[in-house]
């Protein structure tokens, strides 16, 4: 009885007491040894994730300037209260950060699968040079990557507006498409670099195509599917837990954007506030004002957001996630 | 005979007609497949046209990127020297058609110009406002771009800053990352799952969350504010990308040798040097390459950490801070952005197999 249990519970692979005490020497010298291997990880981990996590929650409860570290004083929930009730930027630039997410994460995924669709068509001629040339722009440093766009995006001098300009379409000038001073068009503009980046996502989307049976799509197409009904109904489901992957990485990058901002216009907010990112406005905090509580407030509301995003959309994939090996 | 002849009749139409069906499939393929490798290379130029331009206008001359109306190519005006004065040479309409005169004495309704090839004709005479006329240029690359923008950004140190950062952190995750990886893949210890799945979940976690004490212990209590330590230090523990993609390359190693080993004495460290470590060549590498291009662009610790020493500046914070100030100068910034890239670029070139591998594994076994 005791041992189908314990059978049960190491199956499984669940932690248990029971287990680790009724470990043969065999399994304890292997268990010794297991730890050993990964107690690199396991001492950074503790280090560098698992404490300065509890401490960064402290610091929240904190009135705490770097400058002046002896005169921190204990304020309890003070920080929290400002943050969520008292200073109206946190709400600014946690929207500006959504507001830019729900632009640039559509069109960036939307790119990613289609030019690995096109990457992976059996009628491509060149396929590797091209693959090769459509990933390298992801490997252009980013700070030389915003570089170049901020001059090939340049209203008067950029070929963006000089080309725009050569087929007749009004982008030179002062009226012209100013894409880094117009508030609505800096998104597009911050997108744009951004595309530079989604060779990643290109490359696994087009792993997980070729990964797509062949007999799949010969069925379909003797069933009378023409091509979009085929993206649709094979391959998008097909491919769609690579799609979540991509979705979650950028969904949690984007919440840390700083660095575009940052070099363009140094955290400015530059035209009109709609670049005072949520990061921004934590660096500016925590590291210019020094004010390690709030920042630290900042920090874990950030955590909790990200967590509850991903939450989410780990709760909506199962109606549209599909997972072929769906026993585990 | 003439039966077998009225069945071949038949048999070669047969043929003929599916030749012909065949040609014309062929067709249709070379079409299909040329308007679609037609539509990737025009995607492919547009994408790839802000690189064009950036290595165009790295160089120019500074006089020429400020000019919207200058030709899209490195150019040059053409000056011509007389009497030790530089005249700009412009193109005028004459009876005889378009000369190349250089212009001697502007003025707004006639200007005196003289011929370069022909002196001996004296000074030509035209009517007409001369701010009107277009410039001769001439095709001229400025190299020495490069070299100016290579020297006022002090690139060689911030070159030498980033790879020693680079390098040493490269090997201490390496180190630590296949370590761990190994114990993760061949080791049954109580929690393994739990601690798997805890090492998978820092990929989300946002740094942010943890930044805070870390910079107040590192700053404060250990005087590190200005030096590279606090960013070598937290590197030197493994990271989960890292981990997850040796494991999965570990796990595709048969067990056969390592039990050879064992059977020989070898204990499991010895085994994991000698055996696992020389077959996990290519996700080795894959680490390497990640590693390297993730220190190249590490921008934020660097950015906290050695704020106000600017000697220990990564080329990152270097080419923000040359942007910040070189603004009227967009040249040079571009040379400083295209020397930046070289390294990336040729390393990514020459091992785009085993890196592109990597990124699969990370990315689709998940």
């Amino acid at each position: 009885m005791d041992f189908m249990a314990e059978m049960k519970v190491g199956e499984r692979g669940r932690f248990s007491l029971r287990r680790l005490t009724h470990m043969s020497p065999m399994e304890k010298r292997e268990a010794r040894w297991g730890l050993l291997f990964i107690s690199p990880w396991l001492i950074g981990f503790l280090a560098f994730y698992l404490f300065p996590m509890i401490i960064s929650f402290v610091f929240s409860l904190l009135d705490f300037t770097l400058s002046s570290p002896d005169e921190a004083t204990f304020i309890g929930l003070d920080n929290w209260k400002r943050m969520l009730f008292d200073d109206p930027n946190t709400w600014i630039t946690l929207g500006v950060t959504f507001k830019f997410a729900l632009i640039s994460l559509p069109i960036g995924m939307v790119m990613a699968f289609m030019l690995a669709v096109l990457l992976n068509s059996e009628h491509l001629m060149g396929k590797n040079i091209l693959r090769t040339l459509f990933y390298a722009p992801t490997m252009v440093p980013l700070i030389a990557a915003i570089i170049i766009w901020q001059q090939v995006l340049n209203a008067q001098t950029g070929w963006v507006n000089r080309g725009l300009d050569a087929i007749g379409i009004n982008a030179l000038g002062a009226s012209g498409l100013r894409w880094f001073d117009n508030p609505s068009l800096i998104y597009i503009s911050y997108t744009f670099i951004g595309i530079w980046g989604i060779g990643n996502a290109i490359l696994i989307n087009l792993s997980a195509l070729q990964g797509v049976p062949t007999e799949l799509y010969e069925s379909a197409r003797i069933d009378g599917a023409g091509w979009t009904r085929r993206l649709l109904n094979i391959t998008l489901p097909l491919v769609s837990p690579v799609i979540f992957y991509n979705l979650v990485l950028s969904t949690v990058g984007l919440l840390q954007y700083f660095i575009v901002p940052w070099v363009l216009n140094n955290g400015s907010g530059y035209p009109e506030g709609t670049t005072r990112f949520y990061m921004v406005h934590f660096y500016k905090q925590a590291f210019n004002f020094q004010n390690m509580g709030y920042g630290a407030a900042l920090a874990w509301l950030m955590f909790i957001v990200g967590l509850i995003i991903t939450a989410g959309l780990f709760g909506t994939a199962r109606y549209w996630v599909y997972y072929s090996g769906e026993r585990e | 005979m003439a039966t077998t002849a009225s069945l071949k009749q038949p048999e070669t139409k047969i043929d003929k007609k599916s030749l012909d069906w065949r040609i014309a499939k062929r067709r249709r393929d070379l079409l299909n497949r040329s308007a679609l490798t037609l539509l990737a290379v025009i995607l492919l130029s547009i994408y790839l046209m802000p690189m064009a331009y950036g290595i165009v206008t790295s160089l120019k001359s500074k006089a020429q990127v400020g000019d919207s109306t200058a030709p899209l190519l490195p150019m040059e005006t053409v000056l011509f020297e007389y009497e030790g004065q530089q005249l700009g040479v412009y193109t005028l309409s004459l009876e005889d058609g378009d000369r190349e005169l250089a212009l001697l004495r502007p003025s707004r309704n006639s200007s005196v110009f003289l011929d370069p090839n022909n002196l001996e004709a004296g000074e030509i005479t035209w009517e007409g406002n001369w701010r009107q006329l277009e410039p001769v240029r001439e095709f001229a690359v400025q190299w020495d771009n490069y070299s100016r923008a290579w020297n006022t950004i002090d690139f060689a140190r911030l070159l030498g800053n980033t790879l020693t950062y680079a390098i040493v952190t490269m090997v201490g995750t390496l180190v630590a990352s296949s370590l761990t990886a190994y114990g993760f893949a061949r080791f049954r210890f109580p929690g393994r799952n739990i601690l798997f799945m805890i090492l998978i979940s820092t990929i989300i976690l946002p740094p942010a969350v943890t930044l805070v004490p870390t910079y107040a212990f590192f700053v404060t209590v250990l005087d590190w504010g200005g030096t590279w330590w606090p960013l070598i230090v937290p590197q030197m523990f493994g990271n989960a990308y890292n981990v997850f993609l040796l494991r999965q390359y570990f796990l595709t190693i048969p067990r056969e040798m390592e039990e050879a080993a064992y059977i020989d004495g070898a204990g499991p460290f010895r085994t994991f040097i000698s055996v696992i470590l020389p077959q996990a060549g290519p996700a080795l590498t894959a680490v390497a390459l990640f590693h390297f291009f993730f220190a190249w662009n590490d921008f934020f610790g660097p950015l906290i950490y050695l704020a106000g020493s600017r000697d220990q500046n990564p080329i990152t914070v270097g080419l923000t801070e040359f942007n910040g100030i070189y603004s009227v100068e967009p040249n040079l910034i571009l040379a400083a952005a295209i020397i930046s890239m070289i390294l990336p670029l040729a390393i990514f070139f020459m091992a785009q197999r085993v890196f592109i591998q990597g990124i699969v594994i990370t990315g689709v076994d998940k």
